[in-house]
């Protein structure tokens, strides 16, 4: 059924969206020049200098477009699909930066004194790792799923983006947020909570950018003309509405002065630490598994041209995923001045949450039942297909490390490493990367990927890479725990801590190579991507294939 | 746009739910019976759990389980389990004086192995593993000492720190001679000069007798008149070639103009009376103990 409802075009207009956004960027841009001005803390001077050049920017690229909407040279689609093919563009450059930022710092762990450099504060590793890991969950990942769901929300509600130029105060406020983010760890500025590192005005104009890309999606959820909501929006949803309250709650903090970078967080202790990681783990939970999943449940099945598997599945696994995932932060703190009970729930409460996180690869797997043969023939479903088995095999060792007992062997250990990489990697990347291929021709009216054989060459060496990094991960991350927990026959400590870290030197190296092989996939990537949006097609596969599955919006 | 029109899918003869989105359906398969199974089944091992550990919070306290398991209780017993298999000569330790323990081969060794162990543990990301030490952080290898190089001495650096929170810490604070104003820039690259005339390097004649009187003025309270130092206060010797942080000029101005503030933690809040005896014997023991 649901013939060819064609969604109204909107008749081109400078609306009270833009006339609100100038409003709100001038004010911003007059706020931080005087902030700027009046401080007496040269880094809160410099940050304040990023918020008036991103302001100024968005104003000029605010009267540029309001322009060309008064000229009519823009074109008015059924959907808002320009901010999707910047979104797109913006997703591979991340992926470049984060990667590259991961390799740098994997290399400073294999040769710790030729690359450490004392007396350039901007490249110790404790600046640069928040960097690694920022560039790519938010910058990487969280542009992917601004874009992602920016594409799918109107696709499965037959609605254009609701807000006007709203949309666009969203990914580039993000950006803003991401570069503020980046340039604060370089500096220095960090207010030292993993993955929440920025500072206090960091995370106020988060929220404020958050706030609205929440008013958007519900905007476009409301104004749908389908019926009934799609199973990706649900978890897009989830996604947005969680990180709202993750981001709020974990970054109360008092500002030492309203001119200074310096905050002091609201909590204190153990409480400090409960609180630091119920958020972290639920952005992991909610940012890298929800998010991801509604990438999952919209890119399979379309590129696979198959139906998801089970409805019931997705209704049960996602309720069930959403209430027991809030409840499992404490499984980071287990042995330590968090009270027993706490840990005992927390591991639980990840140990229930394995069936659910498998509904979501169940219904990927099985949604290509029909259609296994897609496998051999387009990498680009593979990629999905894999990423979705990376997706089922780290959320069976989640649940396996929550248990105290292996906990008691793999915390602070590099298996830690192996197994958010597993999933970083094999999961978000590779999920990431086949929505990036699928779009790409979509977005920009071509029949194909400028080539195919590009995508195999990409999953290949970034697969390998994946296996390199978290077999090294694991070997040295079991060697080291077992290395720490020996005693000599007379009770004493076998191994000296630095004894450990000499073990692990060759296996850094081949985790290095991981890293470079998986770098090096994102790259191949990015040069087919810009072949692709050029138009180009491979000389060797020109040849008039058929045009893949969503080449053309359905109907 | 209610769909009472049900559709099949034709590859798996499926029903699906009717609904479409951008064309993708979904089946209407029933919930894999495995998937509930082994979801029912961890339900009920988080059941257990709760039932045998502490587990959920109360009014005032928290479920305790019918283990009765502690982490503290476990932790105690755990210790009591590790100084069990150390034996009796971790006890003796503690139970000789500090000065007998050298005298007692047996003794020495346990001492020199428990210190070996908990020396790499703690001490070895600042001292280095071979004790040799590293810019601003004291060599204990050789015999030159700053606070004294006797057990009682060494034993009380690591029990106190150097200039560390504790109120019985090792207590000393060089002036900043430059920054604080105190000498000019001039005077300090005069007072270089002589210092490095103490240890026999090459200096400008000149500028060192100059250096010389401000040396008097300035310096001699702590380093002595002849700049031999003084334990008591924890000022180096000046006329030896063991170095802190570097004999160089650049940075003996450094040195002077800013003044030096190494700090080392105090050991006792974190390691117990036998660890940080065997700690003394083991730094004492690497060659220069007096």
């Amino acid at each position: 059924m649901s013939t060819s409802t064609e969604v109204n075009p909107e008749k081109p207009r400078v609306g009270f969206d833009a006339f609100l956004l100038s409003a709100l960027w001038l004010a911003g841009l007059v706020t931080v020049l005087w902030g700027a001005a009046k401080t007496d803390d040269p880094l809160f001077a410099v940050h304040m200098g990023i918020f008036a050049l991103g302001f100024t920017a968005m104003l000029i690229w605010l009267l540029r477009r309001t322009g060309r909407i008064m000229g009519g040279t823009i074109r008015q689609t059924a959907y808002e699909d320009d901010i999707v093919r910047v979104g797109t563009i913006l997703t591979v450059f991340w992926a470049v930066i984060g990667l590259t930022v991961g390799v740098v710092i994997a290399a400073q762990l294999a040769f710790p004194t030729t690359l450490s450099f004392p007396d350039i504060p901007y490249l110790s590793y404790g600046r640069l790792r928040p960097l690694h890991t920022s560039a790519v969950i938010f910058a990487f990942g969280g542009t992917a799923l601004l874009t992602t769901s920016f594409y799918v929300v109107q696709r499965t509600t037959k609605a254009r983006l609701a807000g006007g130029l709203l949309p666009w105060f969203v990914m580039w406020g993000y950006q803003l947020f991401i570069v503020l983010a980046a340039t604060g760890y370089v500096l220095g500025i960090t207010q030292s909570r993993e993955y929440a590192e920025p500072e206090w005005y960091v995370d106020l104009w988060l929220t404020l950018v958050w706030v609205v890309y929440l008013l958007v999606f519900l905007g476009t959820i409301w104004k749908r003309k389908e019926p009934h909501i799609y199973v990706a929006n649900w978890f897009y949803l989830a996604f947005i509405v969680t990180i709202a309250m993750l981001h709020i709650v974990n970054n109360l903090a008092m500002p030492v002065s309203f001119l200074g970078t310096k905050s002091y967080s609201a909590f204190s202790g153990v409480q400090d630490a409960l609180t630091q990681w119920w958020y972290g783990h639920n952005a992991v939970g909610f940012f890298l598994t929800a998010g991801f999943l509604a990438m999952m449940y919209y890119f399979v099945p379309k590129r696979a041209e198959r139906p998801v598997y089970s409805y019931r599945l997705s209704i049960v696994h996602f309720w069930t995923l959403i209430f027991l995932y809030i409840w499992a932060g404490p499984h980071h703190l287990h042995y330590t001045a968090l009270p027993q009970w706490a840990q005992t729930l927390g591991m639980t409460f990840s140990l229930m949450l394995w069936m659910p996180s498998w509904g979501g690869m169940i219904n990927g797997l099985m949604t290509l039942s029909g259609a296994w043969d897609k496998l051999r023939t387009d990498p680009v479903i593979r990629m999905l297909v894999v990423s979705v088995a990376f997706y089922g095999m780290s959320t069976f060792e989640g649940p396996l490390m929550s248990v105290r007992e292996v906990n008691s062997l793999s915390h602070y250990t590099d298996w830690t490493v192996g197994h958010v990489h597993s999933g970083a990697l094999g999961w978000v990347g590779f999920v990431s990367f086949g929505a990036i291929y699928c779009l790409v021709p979509w977005l920009w009216g071509r029949k194909q990927l400028y080539s195919l054989a590009l995508v195999e060459w990409h999953f290949w060496i970034a697969t390998i890479g994946i296996l390199l990094y978290i077999t090294a991960m694991w070997v040295t991350g079991i060697q080291e725990g077992l290395m720490w927990r020996s005693y000599d026959e007379s009770g004493f400590l076998q191994y000296t801590f630095v004894e450990t870290v000499e073990a692990k030197h060759w296996l850094y190296i081949v985790r290095m190579l991981g890293g470079v092989l998986f770098l090096l996939g994102a790259l191949i990537m990015a040069y087919n991507v810009w072949r692709t949006i050029r138009g180009d097609v491979h000389e060797s596969e020109s040849a008039g294939k058929p045009a893949l599955a969503g080449a053309q919006p359905a109907e | 746009m209610s769909r009472s029109d049900k559709h099949i899918d034709e590859v798996s003869g499926v029903e699906t739910t009717g609904h479409e989105w951008d064309g993708i359906r979904e089946l209407n398969n029933p919930l894999p019976a495995w998937w509930l199974w082994v979801f029912w089944v961890s339900v009920a091992v988080a059941i257990i759990y709760w039932v045998l550990l502490p587990a959920w919070p109360m009014v005032t306290t928290n479920t305790i389980g019918i283990l009765g398991s502690s982490d503290r209780v476990n932790v105690a017993n755990d210790m009591a389990a590790l100084e069990a298999k150390r034996g009796a000569m971790w006890q003796q330790l503690t139970s000789v004086p500090l000065e007998s323990i050298e005298s007692n081969p047996a003794l020495l060794e346990f001492a020199q192995k428990a210190g070996g162990v908990a020396f790499g543990t703690n001490c070895a990301g600042c001292h280095g593993s071979g004790a040799q030490g590293a810019k601003g952080y004291p060599n204990l290898a050789d015999d030159v000492w700053i606070w004294g190089g006797k057990l009682a001495d060494i034993q009380q650096t690591i029990r106190f720190g150097v200039r560390s929170a504790d109120p019985e810490t090792r207590q000393s604070q060089m002036p900043s001679f430059g920054r604080d104003e105190i000498l000019t820039k001039d005077q300090i690259n005069d007072v270089v000069e002589f210092v490095t005339t103490l240890s026999g390097g090459e200096a400008n004649a000149e500028a060192a007798e100059r250096g010389r009187t401000v040396f008097a003025e300035q310096c001699t309270v702590c380093h002595g008149d002849d700049g031999k130092g003084n334990r008591e206060l924890g000022a180096p010797n000046l006329t030896d070639q063991e170095w802190l942080y570097g004999s160089d000029k650049a940075t003996l101005y450094e040195t002077v103009f800013y003044a030096r503030r190494g700090v080392m933690p105090a050991w006792h809040e974190r390691l117990d009376d036998p660890t940080i005896r065997a700690l003394a014997v083991f730094v004492h023991t690497r060659g220069g103990g007096e």
